[in-house]
């Protein structure tokens, strides 16, 4: 994708995505929240400009519109990595040692929570239950689950994204 | 094959499992009589009649606060003015619970259970819309629930006029932008409205006033997929299947230090040693169990002196905790009881929606005394702190919904309990847990 296409305004598949969760709903701002999924998923992340094409879309102000985006963990307002690496820091993987494993993903990554790898391939990030609790510790990268996670297994996981 | 009148909501899946087969597709669901139910609800029972069965067989919502289902269903206005345009019936599909991970298993494994469960619901109330709220984090679930909902519109199971009568119901899924607090019931419907997901104020309460100011039920996915059994095998049926008081089966969980994690379908009314040591297959060699959190993050600890009782609601709770969600968290003697408990806060410290003080600066406050007392920084007196802090944070009615009462319950319970090892911690100076 060029430059240009990364920022506003929206693709028409999006826009189209768009209409079909408005299509569900009584009325348009309803769908702020799948409308901001939908656009964050091929772009990684929601820009001032992609942000204000929602709200217009969605016929509602930017300011409403980011106080909305804001609230919630999964959308991100910052530029994130190509894949999102999530380690469950909830009580059933503290329990089965997911301090171990953050420690281990941040030395494999170089990289803290919050943080994105030099090469832009991945973000690392805190994670509340990932519903994986039997296989503790867990994690997700992208739309990938993956548990119960040795250290040793990191390189293969990694390994399997580009 | 599984026994379907023992195992309604799992044998199924786990007939789907044995084969080799990661999810119940919609041909194995029908060959195993999967869609008569909503069949012969929809054609042959009024919603009333559903309403009171399922009141009769005792269905309670397994979403952790036990409310009876039946009775829930019977708030909303069936006729008159208030019954006049539409109605909703969501699915509560957010499951951020720490240690709870039970829908998410339902959902991978069997979805058509769930969307039929959902179509008996909807007709029980007369909605002509229903959503799923699911988890953003769920992408396997909200695929395979993406792909049962195309299969069961293409029959006809979904759509206008189901089984040829004049009954509509849409179906569509809501993924959540990800907020524990969006799993409360109000701010559910906020969140579904697109909005920040806040709490609202009750009342009115969702039946009467609920999304988009209609008349709405909110159920948890493993209530909903008990519906289409009980239907099918009548309310006796449902009472028999649990051990004790309660009825119905239970997707009970273990997570923690045991050797065999995982969940299993089991009568109401099982004890909490039976369900460890028989299913989870008993504490990995060199670990001594010390407490359970029986049902999720927001129930009280429960110790040795608890765990043979029976899982089941009135029990549990006379022992101080809840059943919750019926997914336990094992804390064995590895485990520090003060950081377990800084653990926990920091989840509701996080995930505190922010619109009241107690809750917003509180929870942060006693997550930040906890690490300090865990880090050795703890003075004489702060013991009491907490436990009067305890109190005002969590009493009910201290603030606006029970987000921080499900904080504090696990808290005060540890501070009851592993005292020893809270004072330890201030008399020593550090963690006795941590290696020097
Ligand atoms: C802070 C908070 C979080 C909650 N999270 C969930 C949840 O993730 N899933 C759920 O089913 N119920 C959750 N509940 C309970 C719901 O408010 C509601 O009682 C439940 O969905 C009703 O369904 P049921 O009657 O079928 O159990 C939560 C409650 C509170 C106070
Ligand atoms: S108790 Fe906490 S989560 Fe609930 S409304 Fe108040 S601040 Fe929000
Ligand atoms: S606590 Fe980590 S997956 Fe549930």
């Amino acid at each position: 994708m060029s430059e240009a296409q990364l920022i506003s305004p929206l693709s028409a598949e999006e826009v189209e995505a768009i209409e079909a969760e408005i299509a569900h709903l009584p009325d348009r701002a309803s769908a702020a929240i799948d409308a901001l999924l939908i656009v964050q998923e091929k772009r990684g992340w929601i820009s001032d400009e992609s942000l204000a094409a929602i709200a217009g879309l969605l016929g509602m102000s930017t300011a409403d519109l980011d106080s909305i985006a804001t609230f919630y963990n999964l959308i991100y307002r910052r530029p994130v990595g190509r894949h999102v690496v999530m380690v469950c820091d909830s009580v059933s993987c503290y329990v089965m040692g997911c301090d171990r494993l953050r420690g281990a993903v941040e030395e494999k990554l170089g990289v803290k929570p919050g943080g994105t790898t030099e090469d832009g391939r991945f973000t690392l990030l805190p994670i509340v239950c990932l519903g994986a609790c039997d296989r503790a510790p867990a994690m997700q990268v992208g739309k990938e689950l993956f548990g119960p996670v040795a250290a040793d297994d990191l390189d293969g996981i990694f390994g399997g994204f580009d | 094959m599984h026994d379907l009148s023992t195992m309604p909501l799992t044998g199924r899946l786990l007939d789907a499992d044995a084969a080799g087969k990661g999810v119940v597709d919609l041909e194995a669901y029908e060959a195993s009589g999967g869609y008569q139910a909503a069949r012969q609800a929809v054609t042959g029972m009024t919603p009333a009649e559903i309403r009171e069965l399922v009141k009769d067989a005792n269905l309670r919502g397994r979403g952790g606060a036990g409310f009876p289902t039946g009775v829930k269903w019977g708030f909303v206005p069936m006729d008159g003015a208030a019954a006049e345009g539409h109605k909703y019936l969501v699915c509560n599909a957010d499951e951020m619970e720490p240690g709870t991970f039970k829908d998410r298993y339902l959902m991978e494994k069997d979805p058509h259970m769930l969307i039929e469960g959902m179509i008996i619901g909807a007709w029980a109330i007369e909605a002509d819309k229903a959503y799923v709220f699911l988890r953003g984090e769920y992408h396997e679930p909200y695929r395979q629930l993406q792909d049962a909902i195309a299969q069961a519109r293409s029959r006809g199971y979904l759509g206008e006029g189901i089984f040829g009568t004049g009954f509509n119901l849409e179906l569509a899924v809501h993924r959540s932008g990800g907020r524990y607090i969006c799993g409360e019931e109000t701010a559910l419907l906020n969140a579904l409205e697109g909005k920040r997901a806040q709490p609202r104020t009750k009342p009115p309460f969702p039946p009467a006033s609920g999304a988009w100011g209609r008349p709405t039920i909110v159920n948890n996915v493993e209530t909903l997929c008990n519906v289409p059994a009980i239907v099918t095998n009548g309310a006796d049926w449902f009472l028999e299947l649990g051990r004790g008081e309660d009825a119905g089966t239970k997707v009970f969980g273990v997570s923690g230090r045991v050797n065999n994690p995982g969940l299993w379908e089991l009568p109401m009314g099982t004890p909490i040693r039976e369900i460890i040591d028989d299913h989870a297959g008993g504490m990995q060699k060199g670990y001594r169990l010390r407490g359970i959190l029986p049902g999720g993050a927001s129930t009280e600890f429960l110790v040795e002196e608890h765990f043979d009782l029976p899982m089941e609601y009135a029990t549990i709770q006379a022992a101080g905790s809840r059943m919750g969600t019926g997914t336990m968290i094992l804390m064995d003697d590895s485990i520090c009881p003060v950081d377990m408990s800084r653990n926990l806060q920091h989840f509701f410290a996080q995930e505190s929606c922010g619109f009241c003080t107690p809750c917003r600066e509180g929870l942060p406050w006693v997550e930040q005394l906890l690490l300090d007392i865990e880090e050795g920084r703890g003075q004489p007196g702060d013991l009491e702190v907490l436990d009067r802090n305890a109190d005002f944070i969590g009493a009910p009615g201290n603030t606006f919904c029970l987000h921080a009462t499900g904080a504090i319950e696990p808290l005060m319970s540890a501070l009851k309990y592993f005292r020893d090892d809270f004072e330890a911690h201030i008399s020593t100076g550090r963690c006795p847990y941590r290696e020097a």
